[in-house]
């Protein structure tokens, strides 16, 4: 075993050596050219169609992503509360294209997966060996009654960073001190567990440094929900007058909004605000469901090693639209999974059987400026799901020096950067 | 050439190994989350790429133990066992810059 292994690692180094370039693998047992279609260019498949290329530089790899300049949704909390530009949140495709990836900015119209191919808006078909589908959530427009997408335009989701991020900034800049700021907490599953109660921590940060009479209510369709306590304790501390959560059980569960009322309706009673930011209910992002790939709870289903959709033929499905067991739906964990996904992709071109993964995710959550806290897990594949790798894993300590949470929001802010430039280069 | 010596190693165990660690070993492809690849990424979380392999060992499983401090990396160190860690940091330590 340890003859085996020094060998192995003696001759890592060399084919390092003599591949001569960073984390390009030799074309030697995944030599096999093919084409691959990539639709979506978030942390997911623009991360997949990179480690693709770098993979196998023999691939054929082509990203299909409807808008040019990503605008990414992590640290977009930081923009609603004025403590960030939109434009530190926007990648452009530049690098991408650079490492030889084909892009079209086009949105995906359909998906054969018989015929293995694509059909763009503008009708123009594209082949494919195998088709990765990383398309993000979409809102379910049709799950709480009165919130429409014409809506949102008087309650902004803001759970899609861009216009609706910097809408509800403004809305949040002219109300006036003492105004009452409503915000609703959709059900498991949804994008960014974490999300909401960070969002709801930076507006509190906001009310208290700049509206300071105002105070923010988190109505909420559950009663548990991520880094809980670390969330709690800091909001008892920080914002004790600035925050308070409904839980379901105390009637926290949206059941219908009114947009011109700037009201939204519980089991329990009605609260209308001056602002008000509904997280509504979402799905995969819609060519799922076109694909085939989506089911009955508008989700993706997929076996945990190559991210193969258990559906459809030749389909992977990565990120936020995926149900991906015990890993949460976050950019972290698209990213890992989309190099998963892409070795595993050269394999099967290759015609050998893909590795067992070992995937990691982590999770910031910004509270305030120089406070940040976070979730961490790492999954393996059992029973035809990701699990926790037990022992592993878990949130910040519940009782930290101040040190520690600085410490935390400094790793923050680098780990955007290191997202950023590790997806888009 | 390159080719040539590869096809001799494929004959061997240890080749048919070093097929399979052209890509990256389980769990590998997810430090670069945080590990920043390219070296003009400003954060505090310090590059792997190119590092001594037994010093990434020795963070690794003194973050497993707890005997060192950390924010993040204790938990995330509890998931991997010595010879994973042993193959990630190899496979790190291979890549050039």
């Amino acid at each position: 075993m340890t003859d085996r292994r020094t060998s192995r690692r003696d001759a890592l180094k060399w084919l390092g050596g003599a591949a001569g370039s960073a984390l390009a693998a030799p074309a030697l047992a995944q030599g096999a050219a093919g084409t691959v279609i990539v639709i979506g260019g978030g942390f997911g498949g623009a991360g997949c169609a990179r480690a693709l290329k770098k993979l196998n530089p023999a691939l054929s790899v082509t990203l299909i992503e409807a808008n040019a300049v990503f605008t990414a949704c992590p640290f977009s909390n930081g923009v609603i509360a004025g403590l960030r530009d939109l434009k530190e949140q926007q990648f452009g495709y530049e690098g991408i294209a650079r490492d030889g990836v084909k892009m079209i900015f086009q949105a995906a119209a359909g998906v054969d997966p018989q015929a293995r191919n694509v059909t763009l808006a503008d009708g123009t078909r594209l082949a494919y060996d195998r088709l990765v589908l990383s398309p993000g959530i979409d809102l379910r427009w049709d799950a709480l009654p009165g919130y429409t997408e014409a809506a949102s335009e008087r309650m902004p989701h803001a759970w899609k960073a861009g216009a609706q991020t910097l809408l509800l900034r403004r809305q949040l800049e002219s109300m006036e001190d003492g105004g009452l700021v409503v915000m609703s907490a959709p059900a498991n599953p949804f994008r960014c567990p974490p999300g909401p109660y960070e969002r709801a921590s930076l507006i509190a940060y906001y009310l208290k440094t700049k509206k300071p009479k105002s105070k923010l209510i988190v109505l909420d369709a559950k009663d548990a929900f991520s880094k809980q306590r670390l969330f709690q304790n800091a909001w008892k501390e920080l914002y004790p007058a600035h925050l308070e959560w409904v839980s379901l059980s105390a009637g926290g569960k949206v059941t219908a909004a009114d947009a011109a009322g700037l009201t939204l309706t519980t089991d329990f009673g009605s609260h209308k605000g001056a602002v008000v930011n509904v997280i509504p209910p979402q799905k995969a992002g819609a060519i799922a469901a076109l694909a085939g790939a989506a089911d009955r709870t508008g989700w993706c289903p997929v076996e945990p090693v190559a991210f193969t959709s258990t559906l459809q033929p030749g389909i992977h499905v990565i990120g936020d639209a995926a149900v991906m067991g015990a890993m949460p739906k976050s950019a972290f964990s698209a990213n890992a999974q989309a190099k998963v996904c892409a070795a595993a992709i050269v394999r099967l071109l290759a015609g050998t059987a893909p590795a067992e993964p070992r995937l990691i995710n982590t999770c910031y959550s910004v509270v305030a400026p120089d406070y940040g806290i976070t979730v961490a897990g790492v999954y393996k594949p059992n029973n035809g799901v990701l699990v926790d790798v037990e022992g592993a894993g878990g949130v910040s300590p519940l009782e930290a020096p101040a040190s520690t949470r600085a410490q935390e929001a400094a790793y923050a802010e680098g780990w955007f950067k290191t997202i950023g430039a590790e997806t888009f280069g | 050439m390159i080719r040539a010596a590869l096809s001799a190693l494929l004959l061997t165990g240890a080749g048919a190994a070093l097929a399979q660690s052209a890509e990256a070993p389980p769990g590998a492809a997810a430090c670069s989350g945080c590990h920043a690849i390219s070296k003009s990424v400003e954060t505090p979380a310090p590059r792997l790429l190119g590092r001594e392999p037994a010093d990434v060992v020795a963070a690794m499983l003194a973050f497993k133990s707890g005997a060192r401090p950390a924010t993040i990396m204790d938990r995330i160190a509890k998931g991997f066992n010595e010879d994973e860690i042993r193959a990630i940091a190899a496979w790190y330590g291979a890549q050039k810059d």
